[in-house]
């Protein structure tokens, strides 16, 4: 890269200076770290006082389980979540630059945040990066205007659903939807299907697995059931336990308490200008 | 899980079949309501023509993201528009924001719109701003992947000063003709009417649509199918 007589201040977006390092590394046989995704099931749906969320528990590093139990449902407002499908990094830091956003904007108006305004932060951002921001959203909650539950895909369009799946266990998910919702479901009824969508998503679609999580929303009040069910327990433990073969060898054990070198001041007297 | 993955990434296209038709009065608009990732439909039940005013609509189509946000900023520049004139904007107004965009922006966008309204201007109008963001006002526009197969359809069928209800069964029929041959299109028929008085939406049910050449009846289950078997197999 040629030096610029001026140097440019760094105006955010991409930026592709390590991309002639990664090339080179890469014709020398070191291989790049694969993206951790979450394979992922994630469902949502409205019932008659507020809405569901639920999500499985599995992070894929190709083909490798790298996280049993991760948290797949984020937090963005007191009364909105939001489940993330895709490259773990991507739903994170996008759901929580949103939810920060959202603060703000509580601050600003002194208001409790709606659905609508996640949902085009969410959209705006994911379209200013064409789809590079691989992060595909269920994002729920309940505010003064109603339950909302809307889908967001990668490249920023949206849909608007009373049921929703996505992640690569969203067929499975869908299938259990598709057959078994109607309107009006009791709270008890609604967290049944929805784990029952994300069951069949974690037995069918190798990608999700795993524990269920689930997170009510109703018009005041939240409940975030983390590893509501766990299906996949382990089921075997060698009685003999497991003894690691000693590789270094303990010569000396000398434990020297470090002397104490900043004076602890008490009741000082408060800073002044 | 592979193949599926690959698939599910694609980008959210709409299939597709949308319309606009005059009538005597003000304009008919209908779409179908599938929306595409690859080979799965990601919404059976979507909503393609968004509101920009009042009294002017969008039907949209290709890209599901290009399409809603060309939507989301023309709704943005028209009530500014609105404010700022005094009185509700003309659809020709409204046409040219969303053509200006698609123009501007051919690089990036892959979205082909239908911009229909009633002013009291001009009464009813339709302008098709296909891929390019070329705009031109027309008395029908289709489009979308389901479009291709009702040129020839349109051609016979289309007439000046149709009354409201000739124009929303026009719309209908051609909308189901194309679901039924266009596997981008499906799920159910939705319409807007816009004229003088206001603007009204229908709603059409996929299984409340008439059968065309070769399609079955709706099957509720399998027992059925056995109670009445299917045809003879084929002797040469």
């Amino acid at each position: 890269m040629s030096k610029s007589a001026v140097d440019v201040p760094f105006q955010g977006g991409f930026n592709f200076d390590l991309c002639r390092r990664n090339d080179m590394l890469s014709k020398k046989g070191v291989k790049p770290p694969s993206y951790r995704k979450t394979g992922t099931t994630i469902v949502g749906l409205i019932f008659q006082d507020g809405v569901i969320l639920g999500a499985d528990t599995r992070a894929t590093e190709g083909p490798i389980v790298c996280d049993k139990n991760c948290e797949k449902i984020h937090y963005m407002a007191p009364n909105i979540y939001c489940c993330g499908a895709g490259t773990a990094a991507d739903t994170e830091a996008v759901t929580d630059m949103v939810s920060s956003q959202l603060q703000l904007h509580r601050y600003h108006t002194g208001r409790e945040s709606r659905v609508v305004t996640a949902l085009t932060l969410l959209k705006k951002h994911l379209f200013n990066y064409q789809g590079y921001v691989q992060a595909a959203l269920v994002l729920g909650g309940v505010d003064c205007t109603g339950p909302h539950l809307h889908t967001i895909y990668p490249h920023g369009s949206t849909d608007t659903l009373p049921f929703a799946t996505m992640g690569s266990g969203s067929l499975a998910a869908m299938a259990i939807f598709e057959s078994k919702y109607k309107e009006g479901l009791t709270k008890d009824e609604g967290i049944k299907l929805v784990v029952e969508a994300i069951c069949s998503g974690i037995f069918n679609d190798l990608g999700s697995g795993s524990n269920v999580d689930v997170c009510v929303i109703t018009k005041g009040h939240k409940e975030y059931l983390r590893n509501h069910l766990l299906p996949n327990p382990r089921t075997y433990v060698s009685p003999k336990g497991y003894s690691f073969p000693k590789k270094t060898e303990v010569l000396l054990t000398k434990i020297t308490p470090l002397k104490e070198k900043v004076e602890i001041i008490e009741a000082g007297e408060a800073m002044e200008e | 899980m592979d193949l599926n993955m690959n698939d599910l990434n694609q980008p959210h296209s709409m299939g597709t079949t949308i319309i606009g038709v005059t009538y005597n009065g003000g304009v008919v608009l209908g779409a179908d309501s599938r929306t595409s990732t690859g080979v799965y439909v990601a919404n059976r039940a979507s909503d393609k023509i968004t509101q920009l005013t009042d009294n002017v609509y969008i039907c949209r189509s290709g890209s599901a993201a290009d399409s809603q946000t060309v939507s989301d900023y023309v709704r943005y520049f028209l009530h500014q528009h609105t404010i700022q004139l005094g009185e509700p904007a003309t659809v020709k107004v409204a046409a040219n924001l969303v053509r200006l965009l698609s123009y501007n922006n051919k690089n990036i966008l892959q979205t082909g719109v239908i911009v229909g309204g009633w002013d009291k201007y001009e009464g009813g109008k339709i302008y098709g701003i296909p891929l390019g963001g070329t705009i031109i006002e027309q008395p029908f526009a289709i489009g979308g992947s389901g479009s291709s197969y009702l040129y020839g359809f349109f051609d016979q069928v289309w007439r000046e000063g149709m009354t409201r209800e000739e124009a929303e069964q026009l719309v209908v029929k051609a909308v189901s003709l194309a679901i039924a041959r266009d596997g981008a299109s499906g799920g159910v028929v939705r319409t807007v009417t816009i004229n003088s008085e206001g603007v009204t939406r229908k709603f059409y049910p996929g299984d409340k649509l008439p059968l065309w050449h070769e399609e079955l009846e709706p099957q509720n289950s399998l027992l059925d199918i056995l109670k009445h078997p299917g045809p003879e197999p084929m002797n040469i």
